[in-house]
């Protein structure tokens, strides 16, 4: 069970950017995060697993306080939570397994990890994950010749690797096409399901978070503001998150052409 | 406002902006440089009738060198395989000690004061040209390939920690970042997220080393630090000037040649 308590974030002196927010995740339920840029979906996310370090607050998975964690200590609590990230971040010049195999970097020592003498167990589970999702004969390709989506494939095999007790994706579809996306969405839900694993998603595809996912989170500013079932989460919801987006979009398109032209000549 | 394709009454023309505006700091520079040049010109003492002297004593030298003579082929060969080896090695332990300083002084991954180091031991090994770190350990250690060793070994770290060090500082932190969140510690993700991203550069960096310490190498021995460049002072210092100009043939299809590998080689590992 991941729980959040009155998590603050605040970059230097600026307004902070997470206003004490809450949030409980309980089971194998998969959670959309949906905001606008900027809002703190992603801060939020990363605080999580201290890639960004919360200015106050508290985050408890399982019991366990993550917010003070210190060197080994943090590194600990880290490989319990798996993350999927917008860009993949796979290891671009390594080989496939060894991206597989990197999600276990938490677990094994230096040398093993220095001369790739994985333990068996771990060889083992990397085939079984990637034959789940259909890329085990890519197993010995360099990680940059894939395609996006198997790349996105890689990047949730190397975090499912942890053995995590919570899965986060960072925005997972935002560099894929419509196809592939609703694709890694599909796996995203169905392996929470079969490993019981809550998954936290960042997305900003409103249609697919409300299709894929069991409960929808709105941050703005800050702050949350919907939290609920994707039933839900109608037009009034939409507005209240994403409410004055639309309107500058309208107003550079209504522009004409022709005057601006006139005025440099 | 005129309409932009109204027929305008003169032709119309364009002239590349000056690259300094200000036409008063435009003149001014050029006279200046050209103040400088006469006076710089006016002031050094040259002594045209030595110059005069020395012309015939020049085509002498060069008569004497030709045609190029390769019957010590035997001393050529000892320098060459001297130079070779202080080179191979030079460039070998350079470059596996330029991989910690960089790392050391890279902002992105080094902690402050170690940052400072690193960078303090880049700037220092980078500060004086071969020859003069060549004379310093000439003066330590003796005459001989140790030195020459030793000298380009600095040289190298100076030139690769340096070039290494900005290239971990533009690495895609996104790799480093999912290191992280996987629990590795500090070197796993250094082995896994950063020197796969600058092994090309490293490589590339390392031939190039290769070929500037095989050059450097033929410098650093005129001041007895072994190597080619001892044989070419003496053949010189011998007047031998038909060997010496062998040899400098020699040294220049050497670097050709080391040029030509290292440029296939950089262009085969990236």
């Amino acid at each position: 069970m991941l729980e959040i308590t009155n998590l603050v974030k605040r970059y230097g002196h600026d307004e902070a950017v997470l206003k004490g927010l809450d949030l409980k995740v309980e089971g194998n339920s998969v959670v959309s995060i949906v905001g606008a840029s900027g809002a703190g979906k992603s801060t939020m996310l990363r605080c999580i697993n201290r890639l960004v370090e919360p200015t106050s607050g508290s985050i408890k998975l399982n019991g366990n306080e993550l917010v003070n964690l210190k060197g080994a200590e943090l590194r600990r609590a880290r490989r319990k939570i798996g993350m999927v990230f917008q860009g993949f971040n796979l290891l671009d010049r390594l080989t496939v397994m060894e991206n597989v195999l990197a999600g276990r970097l938490g677990y094994v020592n230096l040398y093993q990890a220095i001369s790739r003498r994985y333990p068996q167990a771990d060889i083992e589970r990397a085939f079984v994950l990637m034959e789940r999702v259909g890329i085990a004969h890519y197993a010995n390709k360099r990680a940059d010749e894939l395609s996006g989506g198997e790349r996105q494939r890689v990047g949730v095999v190397r975090a499912l690797m942890q053995e995590p007790d919570v899965l986060l994706a960072d925005e997972p579809t935002a560099s894929l096409d419509p196809r592939t996306s609703e694709q890694i969405m599909i796996l995203l839900q169905s392996l929470a399901s079969e490993l019981s694993l809550p998954v936290l998603i960042n997305i900003h595809n409103v249609a697919q978070a409300k299709t894929y996912t069991e409960r929808i989170v709105g941050l703005r500013h800050g702050k949350m503001i919907f939290d609920g079932l994707p039933a839900d989460f109608n037009k009034d919801a939409l507005d209240a998150i994403y409410g004055g987006i639309e309107a500058p979009d309208d107003a550079i398109t209504d522009t004409p052409v022709e005057e601006r032209s006139h005025d440099s000549a | 406002m005129t309409p932009p394709d109204a027929p305008s009454t003169a032709p119309r023309t364009w002239k590349k902006p000056p690259f300094i505006a200000n036409p008063l700091l435009r003149y001014g520079l050029i006279l200046v440089a050209v103040v400088y040049l006469v006076w710089a010109f006016g002031s050094l003492p040259f002594n045209w009738a030595r110059i005069s002297e020395g012309l015939p004593r020049a085509a002498r030298i060069f008569s004497g060198g030709f045609p190029p003579n390769l019957e010590r082929y035997e001393l050529l060969i000892t320098g060459f395989k001297e130079s070779f080896q202080i080179a191979i090695l030079a460039t070998l332990m350079g470059v596996l000690l330029s991989i910690p300083f960089a790392v050391m002084a890279a902002r992105n991954i080094a902690p402050m004061p170690i940052y400072v180091i690193g960078r303090a031991v880049i700037i220092v090994s980078r500060s004086f040209h071969p020859v003069i770190v060549a004379i310093l350990f000439v003066a330590a250690v003796g005459f001989g390939p140790l030195a020459g060793i030793l000298t380009l070994t600095l040289y190298s770290i100076g030139f690769v920690g340096k070039l290494l060090a900005e290239e971990i500082e533009e690495i895609n932190w996104g790799q480093v970042e999912a290191m992280k969140a996987a629990g590795a510690g500090y070197v796993a993700i250094l082995f896994y997220a950063v020197f796969p991203q600058i092994l090309p550069r490293q490589v590339g960096l390392s031939m190039y080393q290769l070929d500037s310490n095989l050059r450097a190498s033929a410098v650093v021995g005129i001041v007895g630090a072994g190597g080619i460049g001892g044989t070419l002072m003496n053949a010189f210092g011998r007047y031998d000037y038909d060997f010496a100009f062998a040899i400098l043939l020699i040294i220049i299809a050497v670097i050709l040649l080391s040029e030509g590998v290292s440029g296939w080689v950089r262009k085969k590992i990236w």
